[in-house]
């Protein structure tokens, strides 16, 4: 605790913390070994649709899915939102855009960090690809963001 | 389970089972005027509570008002580091961020002047020893340690003084476990 040089009031930094462990099934478990490895997987959903990032089930009828299909790892920016000032746990430490992406060969978009260098090299259509972690242990930090393709 | 169909290159490697995702979140914290008085109070050994007015509820740690009589708590009053074990708990379970080796007790102890109970440590006192009714007494640690946190008392260990009886507000009986009017 240290004192408020403005009162009497005291205050300290305080970090609340939860160490979850989940288990990922058959399917999160596919997209998440596809990370590691380095390349990106989504699903077909009933309509032949590929979702990315999997789902075990169809979001429209609710039936099992089960062909994991490769997808990208290119992708195309379907929507972004600029960050000015990234914060501590920021992917990129200088100003990035949140994108929605959607890979090769899917039919809807994840997020993902796309690291532009400035606003006005952003926007919705841009062609991107992943940046690879270079010790990656299947998460979605595997990516560490997205750069857009030369050219 | 529904066969899940994989491309080639993820048949022949090992699959990812399970994945780490801890949380945590930074705050600033702040526990305001009439709790910075208190805490600035630990830092000097003294266990400083509040209330309304003389007769009124001493609150510990004070909040700033008094809950019941919905005033502010303006008067300071020193209460003691002595206190008797009001309700306990033996931990069994080890947790994330767990310090204390178990088995060990946590306790809500009535300081001497206080109306309300504080958590803490119990400790140089075996767990199957610890009682509601129990004398117990701070054990502070070095001078050069002191400061405006409750890691200022190291834990509360028993003072070799007779117990005393525990009362509910508002339950007159008293909750001595192997007293005979408990256990009628």
């Amino acid at each position: 605790m240290t004192d408020d040089p403005h009162g009497d009031v005291l205050t300290a930094p305080l970090t609340i913390e939860y160490p979850f462990k989940r288990t990922t099934g058959p399917v999160v478990g596919a997209f998440l070994t596809a990370l590691r490895e380095g390349f990106l997987v989504g699903i077909k959903g009933s309509d032949g649709r590929v979702l990315v990032p999997p789902t075990e089930y169809d979001p429209m009828t609710g039936e099992d899915l089960t062909e994991v299909v490769e997808v990208g790892p290119a992708g195309t920016v379907t929507t972004w939102a600029w960050v000015r000032h990234p914060g501590s746990k920021a992917p990129v430490d200088r100003p990035f855009a949140w994108a929605l992406i959607r890979p090769d060969g899917a039919d809807t978009a994840l997020l993902g960090a796309v690291d532009a260098g400035a606003i006005g090299s952003m926007a919705t259509g841009m062609k991107v690809e992943p940046v690879w972690a270079e010790e990656r242990e299947g998460s979605i930090t595997d990516i560490t963001c997205w750069t857009a393709v030369a050219g | 389970m529904t066969e899940i169909l994989l491309p080639a290159r993820l048949q022949d490697v090992e699959a990812v089972r399970s994945v780490r995702t801890p949380a945590s979140i930074q705050y600033s914290y702040t526990p305001g005027q009439a709790s910075s008085r208190y805490l600035k109070g630990i830092a000097q050994r003294k266990i400083i509570g509040a209330r309304v007015e003389p007769g009124a509820k001493v609150y510990v740690p004070p909040r700033g008002a008094d809950p019941q009589l919905g005033k502010p708590t303006t008067e300071q009053v020193e209460v003691g580091d002595r206190g008797t074990l009001v309700s306990f708990c033996v931990v069994n379970v080890s947790f994330h961020g767990g310090t204390q080796e178990i088995p060990y007790t946590t306790g809500n102890i009535l300081l001497d002047g206080s109306d309300q109970p504080i958590m803490h440590l119990i400790q140089e006192c075996p767990v199957d020893q610890v009682r509601i009714g129990m004398r117990l007494e701070a054990v502070w640690v070095d001078d050069a340690d002191l400061g405006p946190t409750m890691e200022s008392i190291r834990w509360f260990r028993p003072l070799d003084e007779p117990d005393l009886d525990v009362h509910i507000p508002g339950e007159d009986r008293p909750l001595w476990l192997d007293s005979e009017e408990f256990n009628q």
